[in-house]
């Protein structure tokens, strides 16, 4: 069984159970390692990818959902807002393990694709299915508001 | 089931001592290991003819590139940037240049000088053990260079300088870059000592230096085990058994092999596992097994009926950890006496990254890929099980996507099952990856174990702390372990540190503990034994604090009298928190301070209580003296960190079980904190010509007491049963 779908703008057809995960057909059928597997029951966030767009829990979205959709994983960001949201993650020293930032980074990303001025309680909203061990939460919060702000025009 | 200690065939041949002092809150275990292990594994680290490599440290490339060399893992506590800071420091390396690579299994050279002769992270030893040794390193690599210049130059060296990686000669003005010097540099000898620079003369140290994992963190490239991919590579997941202790019975794979893409099904010791082609074949096989268990030596008690076991046993007599004077005395002659007591569940670690290890097993190599904690313990456990020598065994050490202690873990637990996962497939040199799930991870034991605490106080007229009584009741880690040599006289320093040091001034003390076996193991968790002693002394401080009529602030800083670097901490947090100062109605602020792993952390947490009860933390004010600041902005973190995983334990973090099976599977029912629930984090760090102590673990410790005392400055209640979730506040 074949599953085509846009994956980071590529054209792709992955030969993979329908039924798998997208989070396992991303990584161990196409490759892309940066989405993390944290749960397996989208409580997590860790495998956070942007389904035409909109964020989606990728570990419970069989492969199937995705046919004939555009798919963006943490590989495939190139949106002005990402590449906000990725440098103030830099620059305001966000990561610890870092194994639930990529995830963080789909989630935030998708808040400012639709939100260009976020507040705090929209940030949780958005925010609050990603869990960080490390709680880097303060920092996840700075580099909003400063990829926010950064974009302003 | 006792954490599986190490195996016999090691221990027989490898011996241990403790290095260990009285005092000592760090894990100080001196492993010294015999024979085998002593040889450096060869080819680790190939040195290459356009490279300098004066030391184990560091290498400098032609192109002028610096490579450090960590011997510690980074599983988020910055290590990697810390040890090349210091290393950078002392080399006056150009620090854009400079990348991390981590050191191969190797105890001759990348020892944990804390540990003794043991490779391995942990109680927040990273940079103190590294602090001089690195410094040297990077030093002597220096004077190698410049040594160098003064050869090609036919100068003096005392009339060079070296800066951002290039070697001047002000005279003549000549300037060579370090990869220019590289050839040269190589066939000189290494000196005997070299002279450190002065502190005020730091450039790196005690500045924002950015972290060398941050870019990668942030665009998915960053390389974690899950992430391993080997030509040939296979997925394993194992089926456990749902009892502690119980064991394999009889297992029927029909419908697991049945499943595409799974290859093989095995039992191994630890339980019966799947090996497929994909995380989701293996998964779906697993699913699909049928095993039957031998409950009959399984742990069947429920958490409930232990807590009922402890409680009883705090009323009887116990070993004692610390004795001064006649504290049960003092406290029967006291004008007021304070009682109380405090109950703490079980906790996973549950870092983001479930545990998982790759594994190339063959006739005579065992290659195993891990965020590995352990190096030495690892290696010796794999090799143990895989039936060849520690060294041949290698371990690429990957980073780790959290540990909180969960990988420092002396029977090895999940590179044991790797590899007799590997073994039990044919050891024919097919990678194999171990996956866990996160429910694997719930309920996989190796728990912050369970506590009861009792604790006593008495006062005098004035109001003056005469006596403290503490009796501490729960499972030892270390029992069972190499570690069980820490254990003095009955007493695993790991279950009463925090109590047993308490750095109050009171002429009567007793502490004591009553120690426990159950069939639930159990491990070290991020700040270890304070996790819990620093609640119950806080928390009953404050307590006694109140019963005295005095502010919880002046009781303790006249206490502490005796302890200038702990009084300055709580000083500062007060001093920056506002203490004192008027707060609405609804709102509370409370104060505690914790010395770990011989940092000290104080910290005011501010509460508002909402119509429902519920609590807000809404902010922490946190001082930290830590010695030496190597980087204040990793400091920072790491407090801001700690703060976030103490709150959500302390709000709901529990363990529990019911007829033995643990009543939790994922983070539902494991709540930890998320971002709509973290406070609003200041830190201020005390400045300090000390050498550099850890900040990992004990920005964790006076979390919870701050904010139990904060709940009881806003609404009168005290909280003696964590979580605070099932005492109806959270």
């Amino acid at each position: 069984m074949s599953t085509s779908f846009d994956l980071n703008g590529k054209p792709t057809t992955l030969d993979a159970d329908p039924k798998m995960p997208l989070l396992w057909a991303v990584r161990e059928v196409a490759g892309l390692t940066g989405t993390k597997f944290g749960c397996g029951m989208a409580l997590c966030g860790a495998c956070t990818v942007h389904l035409d767009g909109k964020p989606i829990r990728s570990c419970i979205t069989p492969l199937s959902t995705v046919a004939g959709r555009k798919v963006t994983t943490i590989e495939g960001l190139a949106s002005r807002p990402a590449k906000a949201v990725q440098a103030a993650w830099v620059k305001l020293q966000v990561p610890q393990c870092g194994y639930c930032q990529s995830g963080q980074i789909m989630s935030a990303t998708a808040l400012l694709e639709t939100n260009s001025k976020p507040t705090d309680a929209d940030i949780d909203s958005a925010m609050s299915g990603n869990i960080c061990r490390c709680a880097t939460y303060s920092r996840i919060r700075a580099a909003i508001h400063a990829a926010a702000d950064s974009i302003k025009v | 089931m006792a954490i599986n200690p190490l195996a016999s065939a090691s221990t027989r041949r490898d011996f241990l001592k403790s290095a260990g002092t009285a005092s000592a809150l760090a894990l100080t275990i001196g492993f010294e290991w015999g024979g085998t292990t002593r040889r450096a594994l060869a080819g680790a680290t190939p040195l290459t003819d356009r490279s300098f490599m004066p030391n184990a440290f560091v290498r400098v490339g032609s192109d002028d590139s610096v490579t450090v060399i960590a011997k510690h893992l980074e599983m988020g506590q910055g290590s990697y940037t810390g040890i090349a800071t210091v290393l950078a420091e002392e080399l006056d390396a150009d620090w854009t240049r400079v990348r991390v690579e981590s050191a191969p299994a190797d105890a001759k050279r990348y020892a944990n000088l804390a540990f003794g002769t043991m490779q391995g992270t942990g109680g927040s030893s990273a940079m103190a053990n590294s602090w001089t040794q690195l410094r040297e390193a990077g030093g002597k690599a220096r004077a190698m260079l410049l040594a160098a210049a003064a050869k090609e130059w036919k100068v003096s060296v005392a009339d060079l300088s070296a800066e951002k990686g290039v070697v001047y000669h002000a005279a003549s003005k000549r300037q060579a870059s370090y990869g220019a010097l590289v050839a040269t540099a190589t066939g000189l000898p290494v000196p005997e000592a070299v002279k450190l620079k002065d502190p005020k003369d730091f450039k790196l140290i005690g500045q924002h230096v950015p972290r060398v994992d941050a870019a990668a963190k942030s665009d998915g490239s960053a390389q974690f085990t899950l992430d391993v991919v080997l030509p040939g590579m296979l997925v394993a997941l194992l089926k456990r058994p749902p009892l502690f202790g119980a064991t394999v019975k009889s297992f029927n794979a029909s419908a697991a092999t049945a499943v595409p893409g799974v290859v093989k099904v095995v039992q191994v010791p630890r339980g019966v596992a799947v090996v497929a082609k994909s995380f989701w074949a293996a998964k779906q096989g697993r699913d699909a097994l049928q095993v039957e268990w031998d409950d009959s030596m399984a742990e069947k008690r429920g958490s409930v009926a232990l807590m009922d076991e402890y409680r009883h046993l705090a009323d009887q007599p116990a070993l004692s950890a610390r004795k001064d004077g006649d504290a049960l005395r003092a406290i029967k002659a006291a004008t007021r006496k304070v009682s109380a007591s405090y109950e703490f569940p079980y906790l996973a670690h549950a870092p983001m990254e479930p545990l998982d290890a790759v594994v190339k097993l063959s006739a005579d190599s065992c290659e195993i890929w891990a965020g590995d904690q352990f190096q030495t313990i690892d290696q010796a456990n794999a090799a143990h099980t895989a039936g060849l020598d520690p060294q041949q065994v290698s371990i690429h050490t990957l980073y780790a996507g959290g540990s909180f202690g969960r990988r420092a873990n002396p029977g090895s637990d999940y590179i044991v099952e790797a590899v007799s996962i590997a073994k039990a497939y044919g050891a024919d040199g097919t990678p194999i990856k171990l996956q866990w799930t996160r429910e694997d991870d719930i309920h996989g034991g190796l728990y912050r174990p369970m506590y009861f605490h009792k604790l006593e106080a008495g006062l005098n007229d004035k109001g003056e702390l005469t006596g403290w009584h503490h009796v501490i009741v729960g499972q030892s880690i270390m029992a069972g372990t190499p570690f069980a040599a820490m254990i003095k006289d009955g007493v695993d320093p790991t279950s009463v540190e925090g109590a047993a040091n308490i750095a109050y001034t009171i002429p009567n003390v007793s502490v004591e503990l009553a120690t426990t076996k159950t069939g639930v193991p159990v491990l070290w968790w991020r700040v270890v034994g304070s996790s819990h002693t620093a609640y119950a002394v806080e928390a009953f401080m404050d307590e006694v604090a109140h019963a005295a009529g005095q502010d919880g602030f002046t009781f303790r800083r006249k206490l502490l009298d005796q302890h200038p670097r702990m009084q300055a901490v709580l000083e500062l947090a007060a001093e920056k928190a506002g203490w004192g100062t008027p707060l609405p109605p609804g709102k509370g602020r409370g104060i505690a301070v914790a010395e770990a792993f011989k940092s000290y952390v104080a910290q005011v947490a501010e509460v508002s209580v909402g119509k429902d009860g519920q609590i807000t933390v809404d902010r922490v004010v946190c001082a930290v003296d830590c010695g030496t600041a190597i980087n204040p902005d990793i400091i920072a973190a790491q407090m801001e960190g700690g703060i976030g995983f103490g709150l959500g334990a302390v709000l709901y973090g529990a363990i529990t079980l019911k007829d033995g099976r643990i009543e939790q599977d994922n983070f539902n029912g494991y709540r930890v904190l998320r971002i709509n629930e973290m406070p609003k984090v200041e830190v201020h760090i005390v400045p300090s010509a000390e050498p550099p102590t850890g900040v990992g673990e004990p920005g964790v410790a006076p979390l919870g007491p701050a904010v139990a005392n904060a709940i009881f400055a806003a609404t009168g209640k005290r909280i003696h049963v964590l979580p605070f979730s099932s005492s109806g506040v959270a």
